[in-house]
């Protein structure tokens, strides 16, 4: 499965860019993790901050998660092994992705926001987590890839859905 | 008609045999819901439990909100005092919560139900109307009501729904030493980070107490983490070495060699060479100031410690205070937060961060494992089939980092809570 090329992000129609998210969800609710990461740049960022502190910077403030690509891809590994208990087996999800809005172009890189549903069944307990995605897409080979993508939740609280084990 | 005597509640759960070094623990002290009700009345109405760090309200009128032992009450930086106050979250007048938001800053708070007000020192301020009561409305008498005991060890607040509990100070026994270490590793600046990681799991609370100062879980549960580390140049083969004490009136500690970079203050290969100078000047200022014993204490040890009974304090790779509450016998929530330095330079504080990040939380590296194993117990408990868990490890030497001398500590405390609740 390859990346969406684009001439130029200004170009991007929403459509375009929807199919890019929907590309993503797919390759999350199939687990495959390392095609996931191919749509990262080198210098990606993927972060998650507190329920109830949406606005959380972490480079100052405790949040849930803060990879940079090397934490990405040890997360990827991770997960991809049998020693990440909390995801072996793996839960059953399902990313649904909607409420889709580009931004202006700033430069060389797409704001886009988008809201989502993720759904999580793993040993008959089914849990879900609300919120928004906040994305920055950059061209780079003439791919769309994402640099950033912060998730914030709407949940109170991580109850009951109790940990962030699976991708969001 | 004369009985047999039932051994107590307490004394039914905990079997400790020193000749043949056994100790196990009843199974159904996780699953009872008994046991779960005497444990609100005969342990969390009778202990100090943590509500806050007063680094979290460092101005006037700065309040947070939170539950305490399952009850919600909200702690707020008086205006004419400047001391920390710890009220019931509940309305005087019919009962309605007065503080509405987890965090904030006000001077009055105004229940919105029929608008009666309180200040920061909980007095009772304003009742509109109030020429209907006559001269007969006791406004003194109407003030928020204060948790019956409020007390700050050094910025770590705690608060008791028993009056007769004995203070804090005595309270925490051998525990006071730990928290020490930590607030003077901090150069007594212990700030908590903003940001509050909110979760919780289907299983006992007790077990938690046991898998948050438990050495011997490490190498087998967390093999991911240690692969992180490994594959970033971090050298393991120390392993989880040191010793785990009794510290007192149910708190425990487990104290060991650092397996990997401590921000205070132990390089490791993943903080850069350019981070090594500055750990060794932090190692030689705290060694000036300490003594060279209590400073390598502070930089080359790991601390997991139970504040009995239900907070932890969990100096290793960052700093972490935890503390959780049953909701049932096979449910908790948990709350955690990140302590650090007031006074840290920025790029300390982002290695702290990260470090915190990675092992611990609910997208950490390690917690969701945690998790996974605490929940699995309590699936296998349903199974039926062995009645005891078994807790006897190092009951035969001097015990070590991976021993359960620490778990024994806090069951023994639990077990006398629960029996001595049956004399009442």
């Amino acid at each position: 499965m390859t990346g969406l090329l684009a001439g130029s992000l200004a170009g991007l129609t929403r459509t375009e860019v929807e199919d890019f998210l929907y590309l993503e969800a797919e390759l999350l609710d199939a687990w495959e993790l390392d095609d996931w990461l191919r749509l990262y740049t080198d210098d990606a960022r993927y972060v998650i901050p507190c329920t109830g502190d949406p606005a959380g910077d972490p480079s100052r403030d405790l949040v849930l998660i803060d990879d940079n690509r090397l934490r990405m891809q040890a997360r990827v590994e991770r997960l991809n092994s049998r020693k990440a208990h909390r995801e072996y087996p793996h839960s059953n999800t399902r990313h649904l992705v909607t409420n889709v809005r580009l931004g202006p172009v700033e430069a060389d890189e797409l704001p886009v926001r988008a809201s989502f549903t993720v759904w999580r069944f793993r040993g008959g307990r089914e849990t879900t987590y609300v919120g928004g995605y906040e994305y920055r897409l950059v061209l780079a080979d003439a791919a769309l890839k994402i640099r950033s993508k912060r998730v914030v939740l709407d949940m109170t609280a991580l109850r009951p859905a109790s940990d962030v084990a699976i991708i969001l | 008609m004369t009985m047999t005597a039932e051994p107590r509640t307490g004394s039914r759960c905990v079997e400790e045999d020193p000749a043949a070094r056994r100790f196990r623990v009843r199974r159904s002290a996780m699953t009872s819901p008994e046991i779960f009700t005497a444990e609100l009345d005969r342990i969390f109405a009778h202990s100090w439990l943590y509500v806050g760090h007063e680094s979290e309200i460092p101005e006037p009128g700065d309040y947070v909100r939170r539950p305490v032992g399952g009850r919600p009450v909200f702690m707020v930086r008086g205006v004419k005092t400047g001391q920390v106050n710890v009220f019931h979250n509940t309305c005087t007048h019919r009962g309605a919560v007065v503080c509405r938001k987890d965090r904030g800053n006000a001077k009055v708070f105004q229940c919105f139900y029929h608008a009666w007000s309180f200040d920061s020192e909980g007095s009772l301020v304003g009742v509109p109307g109030r020429d209907a009561y006559g001269d007969d409305l006791d406004m003194a008498s109407l003030g928020l009501a204060r948790v019956a005991r409020a007390e700050s060890y050094r910025g770590f607040v705690f608060a008791s729904f028993d009056p007769a509990v004995p203070d804090l100070t005595d309270y925490l026994a051998g525990a006071r030493e730990y928290l020490d270490l930590v607030i003077d590793e901090a150069d007594g600046h212990l700030q908590i980070i903003s940001g509050t990681q909110e979760y919780g799991m289907q299983a006992n609370w007790k077990l938690l107490v046991e898998n948050s100062i438990d050495g011997y879980h490490a190498a087998s549960t967390h093999d991911t983490y240690f692969k992180y580390l490994v594959a970033l140049g971090t050298d393991l083969s120390v392993g989880v070495s040191g010793v785990t004490r009794d510290l007192g009136n149910g708190h425990a500690v487990l104290e060991y060699l650092a397996p990997w970079g401590r921000p205070i203050a132990k390089w490791e290969p993943l903080f850069g060479d350019a981070a090594k100078q500055e750990i060794g000047e932090l190692r030689a200022r705290l060694a000036a100031e300490h003594g060279e014993e209590r400073a390598r204490r502070m930089c080359d040890f790991n601390r997991n410690m139970l504040i009995y009974p239900n907070l932890i304090i969990n100096d290793i790779m960052a700093v972490t205070v935890r503390t959780f509450m049953p909701v049932s016998a096979t449910a908790m929530t948990v709350t955690a937060w990140e302590a650090a330095p007031r006074d840290e330079l920025p790029e300390v504080r982002q290695r702290r961060l990260d470090s915190f990040l990675t092992f611990l939380g609910p997208g950490g590296f390690a917690t969701p494992d945690d998790i996974e194993a605490l929940e699995s117990c309590q699936q296998g408990f349903a199974s039926g089939g062995v009645e005891w868990n078994d807790i006897s490890r190092g009951m035969g030497r001097d015990p070590q980092a991976t021993d359960e001398e620490q778990m024994r500590a806090f069951w023994r405390r639990w077990r006398d809570q629960l029996d001595a609740g049956e004399d009442r």
